[in-house]
């Protein structure tokens, strides 16, 4: 085969080829896709980037694609916002956010796993595309499966929020609620990965997937000027983003591309669902597998696949692991739309909140480079802070309406001034 | 009435194809005695060196993740179906 990547088992390294396969059969650990970083020296320098447009797909030889791949669309390419009022506030001179709440073409940093994920379900000829999603998943599947020409079948817990149902719906695809939390829908969806031909982006395809994830990395190092973060504050829900990031870092220095330098590496859960951040806390060798309980849903992950390798990942690179509580992922929400202008989803109050709680603690310090990685959008999650803002009462469209509303704001300003 | 162990494909390499078996196991430790005591390839691929489930196996009883419900050492009764799932997948 004169693939320039192949499947390595994680844990054992034996090699697989290419297959739709997410398992070493030989000791039953993660596979993962492998290069071989010499050829690819030789056939990719970071300036050949300089003539292309900016989306995942610049990076073409670093990911599990073919030698005459044309994207189908661009994904990707957000922008790497620098902090002046956040930053400020919370003390620390070098805050950026990475800004996936508006990635293309479905508004997540699921697109790009998607977007490797249908080249690796093209290649091994499947028709029908799926996956166990908490819901951004489901709206990246559905969305570009429209565009290619797959049939979509999505499988989502029962009770996701209304508009990462239809966000889902609208592109046509058939989305099977499942009476249960999304680690019921993943075991469900093992299962029929096990036994239908379908081409499950998160499960049978999870190496190619996952590697799309490699680009949210990428594009970060390139955006600060082709050098490395010294702090990275990343969500967690399976625990894949953190770890690939890692991935696309290292990669970055064995090419030559970015100065080698340590990273640290922070891990962000609501409370309510925090089995990795609990495992780092308590420097746990396995951690323990929770039940769901938050507004943040696209984290609610309680049996983690990464897991292990995001623990891992997180202790010996220094960095740590923190979570919030509900009320403060709300707060979080609203603090950076109010001083960023970037309204996110609940995964990213997660992840504002917690980078403030680490800043707090010390553990980011006030000169080094923090980024933060906001992965969502907030539209999509409107029903976790909608009773935050209640709808004003409505007026007459008359000046004299008018200013007898400006009056009655000013009292109530004085009155609460009081 | 026996306990039902059900054999994901992956592993029925090691079972000569067989895709469940019945027992009459009383813990979860137990049905999986049984279930390597027959299949004795399988043994390495259930647990680690140290004797341990291995991390990516996941174990259900029914519709529950056997780690929720005290471990291997949780009780089965007459009817119970015990699952294995190699889980690599999600997120």
């Amino acid at each position: 085969m004169s693939d320039r990547y192949e499947l390595r088992c994680r844990e054992c390294g034996k090699t697989w080829g290419n297959a739709p396969k997410s398992f070493c059969e030989e000791c039953f650990s993660p596979l993962e896709v492998a290069y071989d970083y010499d050829s690819l020296k030789k056939r990719v320098r970071r300036g050949d980037l300089a003539g292309r447009t900016f989306n995942m797909w610049r990076y073409a030889e670093l990911l599990p694609l073919s030698e005459d791949f044309t994207p189908a669309s661009a994904v990707g390419g957000t922008p790497l916002v620098a902090s002046r009022k956040l930053a400020s506030q919370w003390g620390i001179s070098h805050l950026y956010f990475k800004n996936d709440a508006v990635c293309f073409p479905s508004l997540s940093f699921k697109d790009r796993v998607v977007g490797t994920a249908l080249v690796a379900a093209r290649r091994f000829g499947f028709e029908t595309v799926g996956c166990s999603s908490t819901g951004n998943l489901a709206n990246a599947v559905a969305a570009q499966a429209a565009q290619q020409g797959f049939d979509a079948c999505v499988f989502i817990p029962a009770d996701l929020e209304p508009a990462k149902v239809l966000n889902t719906a609208v592109y046509g695809a058939r989305i099977v609620r499942i009476n249960g939390n999304y680690d019921h829908v993943n075991r469900l969806c093992a299962q029929i990965a096990d036994r239908f031909k379908w081409g499950l982006v998160n499960v049978n395809l999870r190496p190619y997937y996952s590697e799309g994830s490699k680009t949210h990395g990428y594009e970060i190092a390139e955006q600060l000027g082709w050098r490395l973060p010294d702090n990275v504050v990343v969500p967690m829900a399976g625990g894949s983003l953190i770890t690939k990031i890692a991935k696309a870092f290292k990669e970055l220095v064995t090419l030559g591309w970015v100065e080698a330098k340590p990273v640290k590496f922070f891990g962000a859960q609501a409370t309510g669902c925090s089995p990795i951040s609990d495992g780092v806390k308590r420097n746990l060798a396995r951690f323990e597998p929770q039940k769901p309980n938050t507004i943040a849903r696209s984290l609610a992950i309680g049996n983690p696949a990464d897991g292990p390798f995001a623990i891992k990942l997180i202790r010996e690179s220094g960095g740590w692991a923190e979570d919030i509580s509900d009320p403060e992922i709300v707060e979080a929400i609203k603090l950076l739309a109010e001083t960023e202008g970037i309204f996110t989803e609940t995964a990213g109050g997660v992840t504002a909140g917690v980078t403030q709680k680490l800043i707090q603690q010390g553990r980011i310090g006030a000169n080094e480079t923090t980024v933060v990685s906001i992965t969502g959008n907030g539209l999509k999650t409107t029903d976790a802070i909608s009773a935050e803002f209640p709808l004003s009462e409505a007026i007459a469209p008359r000046l004299d309406a008018f200013e007898a509303y400006l009056d009655s704001q000013f009292t109530a300003a004085a009155s609460a001034a009081k | 009435m026996p306990v039902t162990i059900e054999i994901p494909t992956a592993f029925r390499r090691f079972t000569d194809g067989t895709p469940k078996i019945d027992c009459s196991a009383a813990t979860i430790a137990e049905a999986l005695n049984d279930l390597t005591t027959r299949f004795p390839a399988l043994s390495r691929h259930v647990r680690d060196e140290q004797g341990q489930i291995r991390q990516f196996l996941n174990v259900y009883l029914n519709e529950e993740d056997i780690r929720f419900l005290g471990g291997e050492g949780c009780t089965l009764k007459e009817g119970d179906r015990v699952l294995l799932v190699p889980s690599i997948a999600g997120g």
